[in-house]
């Protein structure tokens, strides 16, 4: 018995709203940039669900279904770069806030609003 | 599918638990047991490089940079931030989070899983009646030698380009991180 498409889907979705809801709801950044992963880490799990298991596009050939299986792995590992470089420069904004006014509290953070 | 229950399980309970715990400790481990948990996930879908990149990179790299910058700020101790009790915002923050999973569950979800394995007829399995019931890349196409043609004749492009977006990740933390230039 193989696993439906729909289970990896429904992980995937679960992550996501778990996470959209901690980055609306909690007050450390740091907290916030794990939610942040998490939803990234859902998308992937999306990515690479779809991957395995196909597109559907009516004239596709044998060639096309592996350039595109492989299309979602790439994009997984882009992902994955693009969140090492996120979490660094994002843990350097938060370790330089935190130096300038001893506190990381995100709703105190409001000098750049309009 | 027990595998599948018993990883998919534990990996939402550790999601709930990264929002619902109070210190940021508590959260990063339950972070860390739900990218472990998120690696065996992408054996079972064939992509054994993706899998050991997953642990190699997130449980690692990144979560051992969470950790290191919680301890540094000392945030493990639970009086510091404290967080009083907003029910305001939690509640509005539950209520989109239920809507927005109601919304794709029932537009993307819900149709997928009504999907009803159809016979094909003569070793066509490629139609669009049976999608997404049976895996239909091929069960090689997560091997290291697979993933790396690709990277590097097809995608080498955006690889350098991905590269040059951790150079300057490396840069700007540098330049963040000290306190003059």
């Amino acid at each position: 018995m193989t696993i439906p498409l729909a289970g990896y889907l429904g992980l995937g979705l679960w992550m996501f709203v778990v996470g959209t809801i901690g980055v609306m709801i909690r007050r450390n950044p740091i907290v916030i940039f794990m939610c942040i992963e998490l939803m990234l880490n859902a998308v992937n799990l999306t990515f690479l669900a779809f991957a395995r298991y196909g597109a559907v596009s009516p004239n596709m050939q044998h060639g096309g279904m592996v350039q595109s299986s492989m299309a979602g792995q790439m994009i997984v590992i882009f992902v994955m770069a693009v969140a090492a470089a996120e979490v660094a420069v994002g843990l350097g904004i938060i370790m330089a806030i935190f130096r300038l006014r001893h506190s990381i509290d995100i709703d105190e953070m409001s000098v750049l609003r309009g | 599918m027990t595998l599948f229950g018993v990883l998919a399980g534990v990996a939402a309970l550790s999601a709930v638990g990264v929002v619902a715990f109070g210190s940021a400790v508590r959260s990063a481990l339950c972070l860390i047991a739900n990218f472990f948990c998120l690696a065996f996930l992408y054996f079972t879908l064939n992509a054994e490089l993706l899998g050991i990149t997953q642990i190699i990179v997130y449980t690692g790299a990144i979560m051992v940079l969470f950790l290191f910058v919680i301890m540094l700020l000392n945030l493990g101790s639970p009086q510091f931030l404290r967080e009083p009790p907003d029910f305001l915002k939690k509640g509005i923050g539950l209520l989109l989070g239920i809507m927005l999973f109601g919304l794709i569950g029932s537009q993307i979800i819900a149709p997928l899983a009504k999907n009803e394995p159809v016979m094909a007829s003569a070793g066509t399995v490629a139609t669009a009646a049976n999608y997404g019931l049976v895996p239909r890349s091929r069960e090689d196409f997560g091997s290291p030698q697979a993933v790396g043609t690709a990277l590097f004749t097809t995608y080498v492009w955006p690889f350098e380009v991905a590269s040059v977006l951790l150079l300057i990740g490396i840069v700007g933390s540098i330049m963040l991180a000290k306190r003059k230039i």
